[in-house]
């Protein structure tokens, strides 16, 4: 049956002319805040939820902003000058972002990723003409920022290191956007601030900022339920090298989410609310609708970090339809 | 029969932190069988409770997925090198 909104959704304004840009680099960021409300229903009526759509990025992730922070800073204070590479450890967003701002601002880019990261996002980081040095799969994201760290040592003149999970330009990236746009974009009305964990820089920066405007926004972190987990981009902090940048005291909660469940919420933001994004967006999603039914009012603001075609060949859609209803989606959650 | 495991970082406190350890088995099967009797609990990390492999986890012999080889009874022979590799945390 027809969505009894359609013709509204129809009818109403589309989005206002795409403005002219001067660069790749002034599309980064001011991403839209979609509204979920077929996976919503059943909730309290005062409740709403929307998700940042990250993905609208130009190097198609919420990594864009921190990776252009770094770099801005770099060369602002000198470190990263002509002559210099750029190299840093990543499970990949991050490596697309400065692999593409490499590119533009004419930096060589050198990344340290674990070899099994997806096969799109090695491609990607290759058309972007970066190098890719590829560290232990069994060791994980650990294993490359070890890796990377070895490469620094070896020839430290060579190169500019952004690092990403002890940098604080990281988390002041979204401090200085995502956290004020997501403000402006629901008037202020926020109650709720939703994000994964990957090195901890949107929750940290955005939740600062929203803290400061409104002491009563609560902060929520969404991290894998268990060291081995399937959410590509996401932490276990337990279990891994805590980033430098994170400091858990800031957070008012935090809340497990299990592979399973985050897989199936992509399945369902799919085949429900038309949208398709990667792991960690199901998992944020997923613990979102958690803390959503525990409430009679509020605006809830989650993070999609990035869309899914990404992941296309990753074991998220390996035999998903064996286990999900599709068509007649059953879901436990 | 013994055949070497390479183990990721996450499952290694259940082989006193030790990154490849030794096990037997004629398939996949019984080798996770075998590794969950020296090292209990592991076997429920890579298994879900119907014993299918996690869809997260992925098994490599010499360097091929299972999946695309007989699953869990695919066979081992003496020297095989088996690993288990998780997918990628954040960042």
């Amino acid at each position: 049956m027809p969505n009894p909104n359609a013709a509204r959704w129809i009818a109403a304004a589309r989005l206002r002319e795409p403005k002219k840009i001067d660069s790749v680099i002034d599309l980064i960021g001011d991403t839209p805040l979609l509204e979920i409300r077929k996976i919503a229903e059943g909730i309290s009526p005062g409740v709403r939820i929307f998700a940042k759509l990250e993905g609208f990025n130009p190097g198609g992730s919420v990594k864009d902003r921190p990776a252009l922070k770094m770099i801005q800073e770099g060369i602002k204070s000198g470190k990263l000058a002509a002559g210099k590479t750029i190299l840093d450890s990543t499970s990949g967003n991050t490596g697309i972002a400065l692999a593409m701002i490499g590119r533009i601002l004419g930096y060589p880019v050198e990344l340290v990723m674990p070899s099994n990261v997806s096969a799109e996002r090695k491609r990607i980081i290759e058309a972007y003409g970066a190098k890719v040095i590829y560290s232990d799969p069994l060791e994980g994201s650990d294993g490359a920022i070890r890796m990377c760290r070895k490469i620094l040592e070896q020839s430290p003149g060579k190169y500019f290191k952004p690092d990403q999970y002890f940098n604080p330009m990281n988390s002041q990236a979204h401090y200085e956007t995502t956290g004020p746009e997501v403000y402006r974009q629901t008037d202020g009305a926020i109650t709720h601030f939703i994000a994964g964990i990957g090195t901890s820089g949107t929750i940290m920066g955005a939740g600062r900022y929203l803290k400061e405007k409104n002491p009563k926004i609560r902060v929520i972190a969404v991290e894998p339920d268990d060291a081995l987990h399937g959410l590509e981009g996401l932490k276990h902090m337990a279990t891994s090298i805590v980033p430098g940048i994170y400091h858990e005291k800031e957070l008012d909660e935090k809340i497990p989410a299990s592979t399973e469940d985050a897989y199936a919420m992509v399945y369902r933001l799919a085949q429900e609310e038309g949208i398709l994004v990667g792991q960690s967006s199901g998992a944020a999603m997923h613990a979102t609708l958690q803390i959503a039914r525990k409430l009679r009012a509020g605006v809830l603001v989650t993070v999609f970090p990035d869309f899914g075609d990404k992941y296309l060949t990753t074991n998220l859609w390996v035999g998903w339809r064996d286990r999900m209803a599709v068509g007649n989606l059953q879901f436990s959650i | 029969m013994s055949v070497r495991v390479r183990v990721p970082t996450p499952l290694r406190k259940f082989t006193n932190g030790a990154d490849e350890v030794n096990a037997q088995g004629q398939n996949v099967r019984a080798l996770v069988e075998d590794l969950e009797k020296n090292f209990p609990g592991i076997k429920e990390r890579i298994c879900d409770e119907t014993g299918k492999v996690r869809r997260f986890v992925n098994l490599y012999v010499n360097g091929d997925d299972i999946r695309f080889l007989q699953n869990l009874e695919t066979s081992l022979k003496e020297g095989d090198n088996i690993s288990i590799v998780p997918a990628i945390a954040g960042g």
